[in-house]
């Protein structure tokens, strides 16, 4: 099944809704409504975890040996957004990419987990486009919030599927198309740290709680995106995101209009 | 005005202050026990890493090699996520086998509305009040990579027990004492971090957008208040409270 957090227009309160094949959501009380009826939230609420250098090939492609423990770093709510929601470029910018991510949502109080064990925490998965600013790359707690925590820049969803409805989180293949041009490709199969081994680290020194998210790393092929993309990422079996890069200025006159 | 919040019959409920020293629960009822205090608000726990004078004199030479190769340019930020969130009187477990655990005594600053690209001179504005935290960390030994390991371990961010409202001090005159089994241990005084309350509110709203009950600790000092299982410590602050912990060994909390 999938599971998703949804907002009906000019409505504040928030739904958990199941979605149908044709993607249209169901409300516990039965309504029912297409996917563009609706504004797509996160689909989980709680921590949120990002790998950094976590594919072999995007390591070297950014010079990096891949690291020999997980490169971990944190999100705030300030930057996810939901399914076919905008993402701003900021102004006078050099480069600014997406990146294509498995999340791992947890489903249970996880604390001194072991790898054999660690897959009876898993609730389920998602997908999530972790864009990066580089021009604001900075050589403390790199990478930076100013790079990876920005408003509107970790897109994630459009829902999260049970875990058993993936045969195998190990052979997924991820997918990115800027403007219907497929430009990003690789598989979890290539994950430096793999899931079973980031929820043991992480319950080693940490308690993991549920809805807790966990974003595993972006495979190769990074390439800049400007205002007026459509970025789509896909994660095989689990989903397809979509999301449009705004500029600045764009941004605050929409704003102005829903406020 | 202060208000904390506790736990009551598996709930969080507010409690404001008697005169008398007892809690007033948000029912009307005064309250009967011990309570068992929750952190003041529970919104996102942003840190600033760097911003304490005496961290940045030790460290200059180092900042000119790699992996850093130049100062900071913008402030240097972490997240204590929620599950190193916890009240006053909590007991807070500490590793024993990851090296040492430094106290780091902080004003918490907490936003009182959404907060995006403001600007300095109206950053003041936006404090819903302040509160009293304590940073853990394990020793900062690099500055390089985010410090999950070092910093984000159950109960590693204890705070309040009470929120206060804004007026109750001045966030650029304001000294943080914290006491190690009741001794005056460390002082982390306002005049010795670089940018200021105003300033960070600023700088952090230009990239995210701030939420009412969110948290910024602007500053800690250079780690030196080394806290071990069976020690107490204690963190003041004049006219907003004293936010006391109790340390136990990691094994004995099982």
């Amino acid at each position: 099944m999938k599971h998703a957090r949804i907002r009906l227009p000019g409505e504040a309160e928030i739904h958990a809704v199941l979605v149908n094949a044709d993607h249209s959501v169901q409300l516990a009380d039965g309504r029912r409504f297409a996917e563009h009826a609706v504004e797509w939230l996160p689909p989980a609420e709680g921590t949120v975890f990002a790998l950094g250098l976590n594919y072999a090939d995007h390591a070297a492609e950014l010079a990096f040996k891949a690291p020999t423990e997980p490169l971990v770093f944190l999100k705030s709510p300030a930057t996810l957004t939901g399914h076919r929601q905008v993402s701003v470029r900021p102004d006078n910018l050099l480069y600014m990419h997406y990146e294509c991510e498995l999340v791992v949502i947890i489903g249970k109080t996880a604390k001194n987990v072991s790898r054999e064990q660690a897959m009876d925490y898993v609730a389920g998965y998602s997908v999530c486009n972790d864009y990066a600013v580089r021009d604001y790359l900075e050589n403390y707690y790199r990478p930076n919030l100013r790079v990876k925590n920005r408003d509107t820049l970790t897109p994630i969803g459009p829902w999260w599927v049970d875990r058993d409805d993936v045969a195998n989180p190990a052979s997924l293949a991820l997918r990115t198309w800027v403007n219907g041009e497929l430009r990003q490709q690789g598989n979890t199969r290539d994950m430096v740290f793999d899931i079973p081994y980031l929820i043991a680290y992480l319950s080693s020194f940490m308690t993991l709680s549920p809805g807790d998210m966990i974003a595993t790393g972006t495979p190769e092929g990074l390439a800049d995106v400007v205002p007026g993309d459509e970025v789509i990422v896909e994660v095989e079996g689990v989903g397809r995101l979509v999301n449009h890069i705004v500029s600045e200025a764009q941004y605050t006159a929409s704003h102005a209009q829903t406020v | 005005m202060k208000q904390g919040r506790i736990v009551l019959d598996q709930q969080a409920r507010r409690v404001t202050p008697l005169a008398d020293g007892k809690l007033l629960l948000d029912n009307g009822n005064p309250l009967a026990d011990t309570p068992q205090w929750l952190a003041p608000t529970t919104g996102t726990v942003y840190g600033v890493a760097l911003n304490h004078r005496s961290l940045l004199e030790q460290l200059e030479a180092d900042f000119q090699q790699p992996p850093y190769q130049k100062a900071p340019a913008t402030p240097v930020l972490f997240i204590k996520p929620r599950n190193t969130h916890a009240g006053h009187n909590s007991t807070i477990a500490l590793p024993t086998q990851a090296g040492k655990v430094f106290a780091g005594g902080a004003l918490g600053v907490v936003i009182g509305q959404v907060a995006s690209k403001v600007a300095e001179d109206q950053a003041l504005d936006l404090i819903a009040g302040y509160t009293v935290v304590n940073e853990i960390s394990l020793e900062e030994t690099s500055f390089y990579r985010p410090a999950v390991k070092a910093k984000c371990r159950d109960g590693f961010c204890p705070m309040g027990p009470w929120l206060v409202d804004a007026a109750a001090i001045d966030p650029l005159n304001v000294e943080i004492r914290s006491y190690l089994n009741g001794e005056l241990a460390e002082t982390n005084h306002s005049r010795d971090w670089l940018r200021s309350v105003p300033q960070l509110i600023a700088a952090l709203s230009q990239f995210m957008t701030l939420q009412p009950g969110d948290v910024i600790i602007p500053a800690t000092p250079l780690r030196q208040l080394e806290i071990r299982p069976g020690d107490t410590v204690a963190v003041e602050i004049d006219g907003i409270g004293r936010l006391e912990n109790h340390l136990i060994a990691e094994e004995s909390a099982q």
